[in-house]
């Protein structure tokens, strides 16, 4: 990845930014008119319903819906065969890469087999839900059940159960010649291991394996297709990205992008979730079928069995170090699956594990493997908790075993500006060193933890923003109200975080942009909210058109004061010129009163390449010897944001972050019954952390400006999720000394651990 | 289809009639009969709270209450928290303390903490996180959601003391 031009303008003073102005799209969300895509309503709505596999792993022999068909009030059933024939068909989906359609179809509808319990068999439209649930319920399907696997080192086994016949391993570029359910074989390399390893006086070598864990986002996935009589089709969506759900529906069905229309609705979570395509094509196919706009809403163990969950894993590290406290030499072995199709987080997973280090020599290797679970989709930061959940306890064992205390021994190794990354990159200007700094002076690190059975840890966290391209636009009212158009999705006060960009660049306050999300019709393209990359790369975007509507505004000040529009000088957002002055709202005022042309902006921007966020994390904890239990006495989140533009919300971020890695740490996980089904698909037995179950989040925002971004804005929204369970990992072993290497790490296993141990 | 049900009450001060079918639910009869979408499906199942709701003054999961069962039994949304134009308390300290993220949870936390607030004007941290551990959030991390709830009770105790009843606490479980 090339590095992008230098953009930071190195200001110290900002009017707008790190301010905490109340968010614009607040009063609707807190008075309960904010409209979801469940929320959707339309005249003559039809409502459908998924038929969803038993089984995790069969043939599909038949399906008879004939007997659905004859309910009253039925219209429609769907099964893959209504989607055109997209065999060998691949589209370019931005970070998702080179995508095959016929899997995108198969996860949507499934096509020959079913490839996990919940995979989606085939939909029907009814005149109401329920009248859609009972005819779900007599659609029938034969099915020849097959062997299955679900632990992604039995899937790579030979002789393992094959998801997909034809699917051979690309190692590298290069493709195998024997079936296997083994997609992707990544290696990197830096240096030389077996001579870093000779330097080595001390080489911990551990494994660790992770659960599949979900999402959790709480608003159930939702959509509303409307296919009119002119072929053109409108979608209502809870989607992460307008343009990347209207490119996937296009797609798959064989419509060009501009006859499709997506409606960003509010979206109550996605975390990496809502980003593939589920209900929209078939909502559509649906909708085609009975000519009436048709919604599909999820129940939660829909949720749970049929959409992403994050990869199980399997990882090996091993590292080296020196008496003297330096990392000389590190090897990874990461498998993570990736469910029913390939194209899993393995590529980031490999990236990760060790990016918080300066490592001399390294090899990494990766593998993507299919199982009969559902298809893996990110979740924050994805890939890189199971690898921090493993690097982090080895180098935390390290530090203990040459007795250097654990931020000291990060110190001495820590990524900084042109270290080389295992996968290639060299870091420009980057915050860990800054946050470990933090965290030593952190008056939670110097507070002292007594008592039994209580312990204290650290782990450092890594991610990286993507960049992709975003698009705005805006006017500028007859009040000075600056109507901002923005294309991205907005999940957590994004709306607030451009437009504070835009306000800081025009010199006026946060409250005097308006900004609204727009359909895809409506605003440029704009990659997806997803990467942390909104308030960077859609802040570029914001600030090149605060930039456009102040160069406008100059010429308009320069035809009512007659003069050159260079001459006209601009201090915050004062116009000025030979003793003339308006503030930006008065000149707005005159450009209408003299009925100058509007002042109409539009931006966009595609940076390239990645930038940079690291984390800190210390987490006390008291684990009951009797039970296993683990709770959480303190925590703390530190982290790089370059600039935090809304001081709020990156801290809601890390607090966000923290907690679902609490969570993940201690609690969640997908629990398979023995024929591979899994038995806990809602939120009473797939326990997610409720406010009784953690502390306050203690924040430390670092900011380490990036030098990629004029105000040195880092996204913030992912790096938090890293580090929480090694964290906590890294406090249960200082407790009551066991190194827990599975997760979750729920009193069960943490019981047996103790048990061991005794 | 079976016989619809008849069911009169007031909805957030107002009275209301309504027809149902015994197997829907108060939360799809207010969604989808009402077209009151501030209570949100989350599990259909009484684990998340995003559809939480006063029932004769106390909070409930709406998608675990039958709507017949609701005849002359007053119910109260998110929708009725505001009123005369001005936000309740503790919307505002939702949104002055940035405690809310996507937003879809919110409806069922300000209303759970309402009704906290309504029987106990003084909680501490621990009866904060007692009484919302019924409602998840999944961004928040829940650390801005509680001091929110404790700025809302700081802010209601001060309004109280000074014998005024701040706007938007009317309804039949005002204090």
């Amino acid at each position: 990845m090339a590095h992008t031009d230098e953009l930071y303008l190195g200001k110290t003073d900002y009017q707008v930014l790190g301010g905490r102005p109340v968010r614009h799209d607040g009063t609707d969300k807190v008075t309960g008119k904010a409209l979801y895509a469940a929320d959707i309503q339309l005249p003559n709505l039809a409502h459908g319903k998924m038929v969803r596999s038993p089984h995790a792993h069969a043939r599909i022999k038949a399906i008879d819906a004939s007997e659905a068909l004859k309910i009253p009030g039925v219209f429609a059933v769907v099964t893959s065969e209504d989607f055109p024939d997209l065999s060998d068909k691949f589209a370019l989906m931005g970070e998702a890469g080179q995508v095959n359609l016929t899997y995108l179809a198969a996860n949507c509808l499934a096509k020959g087999k079913v490839l996990y319990k919940g995979h989606a068999v085939a939909a029907v439209a009814a005149a109401s839900v329920h009248i859609a649930e009972e005819a779900a319920a007599r659609i029938r399907v034969e099915y020849e059940v097959l062997p299955s696997v679900t632990w992604v080192l039995d899937a790579m086994k030979e002789g393992a159960p094959l998801l997909h016949e034809g699917l051979r391993t690309d190692t590298m570029g290069k493709t195998g010649d024997q079936p296997t359910n083994v997609a992707v074989h990544l290696q990197f390399e830096k240096g030389n291991i077996a001579e870093g390893f000779r330097q080595a006086d001390v080489v911990v070598e551990r494994e660790f394996r992770t659960a599949s864990v979900h999402q959790g986002y709480i608003e159930p996935h939702a959509a509303v297709a409307m296919w009119n009589e002119d072929n053109r089709l409108k979608i209502w969506s809870a989607t992460q990205g307008s343009f990347n759900c209207r490119q996937q529906v296009a797609e798959l069905l064989q419509i060009p992008v501009s006859q499709c229309l997506v409606v960003p609705c509010e979206i109550g979570g996605g975390f990496g979730g809502k980003i593939a395509v589920y209900l929209e094509p078939v909502a559509a196919l649906l909708s085609r079928k009975c000519s009436r706009p048709v919604k599909m809403v999820m129940q939660r163990n829909e949720v749970f069995e049929g959409t992403g969950p994050t990869p199980g894993s399997f990882v090996r590290v091993k590292l080296g170090a020196t008496q003297d406290g330096r990392l000389v030499a590190g090897e990874a072995f990461l498998a993570y699956d990736c469910g029913a199709f390939p194209g899993g987080m393995i590529g980031p997973g490999c990236m990760c594990v060790f990016s918080c280090y300066d490592l001399p020599n390294a090899r990494v290797d990766g593998y993507d493997v299919c199982d009969n679970k559902p298809k893996t989709q990110a979740y924050r930061a994805p890939g890189a908790t199971q690898a921090a959940f493993a690097c982090e306890q080895v180098i935390d064992e390290l530090a203990e075993r040459l007795g250097i205390d654990p931020i000291e021994f990060r110190l001495r190794n820590a990524a900084k500006e042109g270290t080389r990354r295992v996968d290639g990159p060299v870091y420009p200007r980057v915050g860990l060193v800054e946050c470990l700094q933090a965290a030593k002076t952190s008056d939670h690190w110097k507070s002292p933890l007594s008592g039994p059975n209580r312990g204290r840890g650290i782990a450092a966290g890594f991610w990286f923003n993507i960049g992709g391209a975003s698009s705005c636009s805006a006017s500028v009212n007859d009040d000075g109200i600056v109507s901002l158009v923005e294309g991205s999705t907005d999940i957590g006060g994004t709306r607030t975080s451009v437009a504070m960009q835009l306000a800081e660049t025009l010199g006026i306050a946060a409250e005097d942009v308006r900004p609204q999300v727009a359909d895809t019709d409506s605003v440029g393209y704009t990659f997806l909210t997803g990467g942390s990359r909104v308030t960077f790369a859609t802040g570029l975007a914001a600030y090149k058109l605060g930039l456009d509507l102040q160069e406008q505004m100059k010429q308009r000040a320069a035809a009512i004061w007659d003069c050159d529009p260079a001459s006209v000088r601009v201090d915050h957002g004062v116009y000025s010129h030979d003793g003339h002055s308006l503030t930006f709202k008065q000149l707005a005022a005159q450009i209408a009163q003299n009925q100058l042309d509007p002042v109409v902006g539009r931006a966009s921007a595609a940076p390239e390449g990645s930038t940079n966020t690291f984390g800190v994390h210390i987490a006390d904890v008291e684990v009951d010897p009797e039970t296993g239990k683990v709770t959480v006495l303190r925590y703390t989140a530190i982290q790089d944001a370059g600039k935090a533009v809304h001081p709020s919300y990156v801290e809601g971020q890390m607090q966000g972050g923290a907690v679902q890695g609490i969570g993940w740490a201690l609690n969640e996980e997908y629990f398979f019954d023995n024929q591979d089904r899994m038995r806990n698909a809602s939120f009473l037995d797939y326990r997610m952390p409720t406010c009784l179950d953690v502390p306050m989040i203690e924040t430390i925002i670092v900011e380490v400006p990036n030098p990629t971004h004029p105000y040195g804005v880092r996204g913030a929204g992912e790096t938090p999720i890293v580090a929480p369970p090694a964290t906590i990992a890294n406090a249960i072993h200082r407790a009551v000394g066991v190194r827990m290497q599975e997760l979750p790490m729920a009193p069960p296993a943490l019981w047996k651990a103790l048990s061991r141990q005794r | 289809m079976s016989k619809k049900i008849h069911v009169t009450t007031t909805l957030n001060g107002e009275s209301v009639e309504f027809l149902c079918e015994a197997r829907q639910s108060l939360l799809e009869v207010l969604r989808e009969t009402l077209r009151l979408t501030g209570a949100k499906e989350g599990c259909n199942n009484g684990n998340c709270g995003a559809c939480t709701v006063m029932l004769n003054g106390v909070p409930v999961n709406s998608c675990l209450v039958l709507a017949a069962e609701v005849e002359g039994a007053p119910i109260e949304t998110v929708e009725g928290l505001a009123s005369h134009g001005h936000l309740h308390p503790i919307q505002k300290c939702f949104l002055e303390g940035a405690a809310l993220q996507c937003g879809v949870c919110t409806p069922g936390f300000l209303v759970a903490a309402k009704a906290l607030l309504d029987k106990n004007p003084e909680p501490s941290e621990h009866e904060i996180r007692f009484n919302l551990a019924n409602n998840l959030c999944r961004c928040t991390g829940y650390d801005k959601i509680v001091r929110a709830v404790q700025a809302a009770a700081r802010e209601l105790r001060t309004a109280r003391a000074a014998g005024s009843v701040p706007a938007g606490t009317a309804g039949p479980t005002a204090y």
